[in-house]
């Protein structure tokens, strides 16, 4: 199981590699939203630190919208998914791996590079570390999420705009304790409840999420 | 287990199909009953609220269309799941039919709300309240849920797809409802479910639990109606329903 696992993310990974674009894409999407927000508010300093956080978290959310249309699209369009589904290999274990490497190439540049625009926000530096904290434990449920939407529409031909309204509602804890770790680290305040919060949401998204993507994976091959 | 006789008839759409047609109207006719008592009793026989004035009175809407916002949800979520499980067409049928129905009295409570915000807090819409939001989010739900349907062209494929859906959904609504409520509070607490009895008074609240009565009934009503209409459209071909037509013509 654990071969299987380390195989198919090994793969997604190397295809990853070759495609780079395809996720670096989502994270200039990110930056650029990012660089938007104050351009369209009036310049003043004070304002930006205050809206920053939700700013940056929103626009991490979108971002990370434009990378999992492809989660799943090219392996059901060439067929794989279905000679994966086929072979003895348990599903769910396959599930697990390509969300993983999904996770990899989109969830942890995320997680190094919101902090770093973050800092051109003025977000004082001690809540930098607990927005990366929150962003490690946010961000994997964000990528079981994001295959959720994506296992569900991928038989449709064009998925995007409807993944949104799937997926953005579900996301809404994700928002507010991740958003509400990083003012409170800004603000001082011990922020040990909101982390443990995402965590608790995780372990409950890694746990049950890849079931509903197999579910909807199969449905989506009948 | 042995299953008892009677359960399998659910199963079959003709039989599904006369007994909502026979159950229909009598509960139609009971939630109007009670609908009309409740809001005789709401809009004449409480009292005004000593803070609220007459303004409180929409509680009598805004609270049951609340309930039912949320009880369609997980009907809707048990349904679908039944028929993903078992592949019950019929199950799928009343998870469909539930939808619009579910999002309308979300809409309903969210108006209401507005309603009812704009003389007690002086504003229409209030986005720092938890209910509000999670009344809102549970509408995106629903739209979500039929915009998914909407996108597929093959019945069975919407059914089960959205099935998954819906479970995901009503996993997530407690953790939703909770999180906006520990997010930020504005909303007044809880009146009728508390531990130490209601802190409203029986004149106010006799017609409040009649309306969520008459307005479970209305649902059920809504649902019986739009799932003969569902069961309809998903047999148009068949023997039993041309017959039907047939007959009383």
């Amino acid at each position: 199981m654990v071969d299987i696992f380390l195989t198919i993310m090994g793969r997604d990974l190397k295809l990853a590699y070759r495609r780079w674009s395809e996720f670096a894409n989502p994270l200039l999407f990110f930056v650029i939203v990012a660089s938007l927000f104050p351009l369209a508010l009036s310049p003043g300093q004070a304002l930006l630190q205050s809206i920053g956080t939700g700013v940056l978290w929103v626009a991490a959310l979108l971002s990370s919208l434009l990378a999992l249309e492809g989660l799943f699209r090219g392996d059901f369009e060439d067929g794989s998914m279905e000679q994966i589904l086929l072979s003895p290999a348990p599903f769910g274990t396959v599930v697990i791996a390509k969300i993983a490497a999904h996770w990899i190439v989109s969830g942890i540049p995320l997680i190094v590079l919101v902090p770093v625009v973050a800092l051109s926000f003025q977000l004082p530096g001690e809540a930098l570390a607990t927005l990366a904290a929150a962003l490690l434990l946010a961000t994997p449920t964000l990528s079981v999420l994001s295959a959720i939407g994506a296992a569900l529409t991928v038989s449709l031909k064009s998925g995007g705009s409807i993944i949104g309204l799937l997926i953005l509602p579900l996301c809404s804890p994700m928002l507010i304790f991740g958003t509400r770790a990083t003012d409170m680290a800004a603000n001082g305040e011990p922020v040990a409840a909101p982390l443990y919060l995402l965590a608790a949401l995780a372990v409950f998204a890694i746990s049950l999420g890849p079931l509903a993507v197999a579910a909807a994976l199969r449905v989506g091959l009948e | 287990m042995k299953l008892p006789r009677w359960f399998h008839r659910f199963g079959s759409p003709p039989y599904v199909y006369a007994l909502a047609g026979t159950l229909g109207p009598w509960i139609g006719g009971i939630a109007v009953v009670l609908i009309a008592a409740g809001t005789f009793g709401g809009l004449v026989l409480a009292p005004p609220d000593y803070l609220q004035g007459d303004s409180f009175r929409i509680i009598y809407i805004h609270v049951p269309s609340a309930y039912i916002s949320m009880m369609a949800y997980v009907i809707l979520a048990v349904a679908a799941a039944i028929g993903f499980i078992w592949h019950l067409k019929l199950a799928h049928a009343v998870a469909v039919s539930i939808a619009p129905i579910g999002a309308s009295f979300t809409f309903l409570a969210l108006a209401t709300g507005a309603i009812w915000g704009k003389p007690t807090w002086g504003t229409f819409w209030q986005w720092t309240d938890p209910r509000m939001m999670f009344e809102l989010l549970l509408l995106f739900l629903y739209l979500g849920y039929m915009a998914l349907r909407a996108a597929f062209e093959d019945r069975d494929k919407a059914d089960r797809v959205s099935a998954i859906l819906g479970v995901v959904g009503v996993v997530n609504v407690p953790i939703i409802h909770y999180s906006v409520i520990w997010w930020n509070s504005l909303h007044q607490g809880p009146t009728i479910s508390r531990l130490d009895g209601p802190t409203i008074t029986m004149d106010m609240l006799a017609p409040l639990l009649i309306m969520i009565v008459g307005f479970t009934f209305c649902f059920a009503w809504l649902l019986l109606s739009r799932l003969q209409g569902e069961i309809v459209e998903r047999e148009y071909a068949a023997r039993w329903l041309r017959e039907l037509v047939g007959e009383s013509r």
